[in-house]
This record gives structure tokens, C-alpha cells and sequence, in this order.
């Protein structure tokens, strides 16, 4: 079975052709380019990517608009059906502000933009998109962001680690997120988001290849190996 | 109908630009500043018809995000 992957982009994406790129080079299959104002998604679609970037310029709040776009409604529904959606960077801030993730990400706690590679400790290794690494390995993914603060109240956040909802931590404080935390799952499992961008290192060129088994986890748990 | 929302960060969440003003603040010689939280202010001109209700609903679903932020809504005229 082929594995089908779309890839949503909003006006002001700007990592869209990035996480196509990976899926397509990782699966071997064709990407499906959605545009925003789609009311409907292809059929039968093994995976939604929610690209990084500044969508509606950022405007009210990062990924408030986005969230509330026509395309939106139909990648709500596809996730409570089951089929997985994987948020990075902006489309992290777009699942949280849908409320397809818990919490919200706020200006980082320093103020500045941090643009650089930083180390991510692997929480939870059994997930759809995390069985390729192993718990607790550490592995190098570039972040680029104003507003990765990742909050939640401390009941929630007690939830997400006690539930295993923890996918990814900074191994060092990077931008002011509450128990470092870098990527949360929902309770069923099948949507990630991810301030980190592992799309931007999946060959040497990139300077490193360790966002890889994400996606080789996400294919080969969806159409076998 | 003119109708002002008041967003504001809720108590206890971190506010960087905040703390931000606040050091500008100081450093321009005003001193006894003991807090500073940023916050939005929305001015919708809205018909009359429209009702109490549908305000708060869009407050809700759009203008705050009820995670981290609380909403006053204020008629105006």
C-alpha cells in the first residue's frame, strides 16, 4: 500500500515544500499540496502535515487564524477519525490554538527569536511517530521561533507526562516552555505537535539526519515496511 | 454599536513583554512601576442587533484564547 501524505499550506507558511520534501523523499511517494481555503482534504489520506512558518502573518495570535481556516474544519475531523496529524513549529501553535493539542504557546520566556540546533531528549519512544528512536536517546533538530513558551495549567501538565503525552523534551531551557517540554501528543495518540523542525534534518547536507525516524516511524507504521 | 473587548493575559501566566515595558520603563527613570502586563484591546462596531451572547461567543472562539487569556467586553455608545 502506497502511503498518501498531504502537506496544508496557509498564506505565510514558509516550511511547506520542507515537510513535503521529507515526506516525499523519506516515503517515496507524491506529496499532496492542500491549499487553506480547501473545505475538503483528499481521500484516504495516511497523514496531514501542518507546516512552520508565520501563518497570516502571526496576526492576533500565531496560528489563531490558521486554526480557524475552512481547510481546518476538515483536518479536525480527519484527526478525531483517527488519521494522524503532525504539526511543526507554527503548525504545532495551529493544533494547539484548534484544540486538537492542550495548552499554548507563548512569546519565548528570553524575548529573542532562537534560530539554532538544540538537543531534544526522546520522552516517549512507543508513539506512531517516536517508535524509531529510543526513550531517552538524545537527538540534535534545529528550532526557529518567537513563541515556543509551551504552557498549560499544572494539572494538565501533569496529565500529558502521567499519560506518556510527553513526545519530546529539551534536554536544556530553550525557550522558557513549562517542564521543557518541545512536543506534546493528544490522549489518542495519532497528532504531534513539535516547536523543533525534524524536516530540516534529514540528510547530511543539513548538517545532521536525526529527524528522519521521525518520519520512517510515521510510514512504516502506517503501511508497513 | 460600538463594543471594546479587553484581552489580558491571566494571572499567573508568564508575560515577557510585559516584564519587557517594565525594564524600558525603568530604564527611562520611571520608578515605583511595580508590575507591567500587556494586553489587547479589540474596538468592534457591531449592529445593534447583534446580541450579548453572540459577543461573548466571539470573544470565546477568536479574540481571546481561553487557555492563557481572560476578555472584559465594554459598550461603548
Amino acid at each position: 500500500m502506497a502511503f498518501r501524505s498531504a502537506v496544508v499550506t496557509f498564506p505565510g507558511s514558509n516550511c511547506d515544500r520542507d515537510l513535503a520534501v521529507a515526506l516525499e523523499k523519506i516515503s517515496g511517494t507524491e506529496c499532496i499540496r492542500v491549499w487553506h481555503g480547501d473545505a475538503e482534504l483528499p481521500d484516504n489520506l495516511d497523514f496531514i502535515g501542518l507546516p512552520g512558518g508565520f501563518s497570516y502573518g502571526d496576526y492576533l495570535r500565531c496560528g489563531a487564524i490558521a486554526s480557524r481556516s475552512p481547510v481546518m474544519q476538515a483536518v479536525i475531523e480527519a484527526a478525531n477519525r483517527g488519521v494522524p496529524v503532525f504539526g511543526v513549529c507554527n503548525g504545532f501553535q495551529v493544533l494547539t490554538e484548534s484544540g486538537l493539542l492542550p495548552g499554548a504557546l507563548l512569546r519565548n520566556s528570553g524575548i529573542r527569536f532562537v534560530c539554532r540546533e538544540v538537543s531534544l531528549k526522546v520522552e516517549n519512544a512507543q508513539s506512531l511517530f517516536t517508535s524509531g528512536y529510543e526513550s531517552g536517546q538524545h537527538i540534535r533538530i534545529p528550532v526557529a521561533h518567537h513563541d515556543g513558551n509551551y504552557h498549560a495549567d499544572e494539572e494538565t501538565l501533569d496529565r500529558l507526562e502521567g499519560e506518556g503525552r510527553v513526545a519530546f523534551r529539551y534536554a536544556e531551557d530553550v525557550n522558557g516552555s513549562a517542564r521543557q517540554i518541545a512536543g506534546v501528543l493528544n490522549a489518542a495518540g495519532n497528532v504531534l505537535g513539535m516547536m523543533p523542525h525534524p524536516e530540516r534534518a534529514i540528510e547530511n547536507t543539513h548538517g545532521g539526519t536525526d529527524g528522519r525516524a521521525l518520519f520512517e516511524s510515521a510510514i512504516r507504521g502506517l503501511v508497513g515496511a | 454599536m460600538k463594543v471594546r473587548v479587553h484581552v489580558s493575559l491571566k494571572p499567573g501566566v508568564l508575560d515577557p513583554q510585559g516584564r519587557a515595558i517594565h525594564h524600558s520603563l525603568e530604564g527611562l527613570g520611571f520608578s515605583g512601576v511595580n508590575d507591567v502586563r500587556a494586553g489587547r484591546l479589540f474596538e468592534l462596531d457591531v449592529a445593534d442587533s447583534v446580541s450579548d451572547e453572540a459577543i461573548d461567543d466571539m470573544c470565546r472562539k477568536l479574540l481571546a484564547n481561553m487557555v492563557i487569556e481572560n476578555y472584559r467586553i465594554e459598550k461603548v455608545a
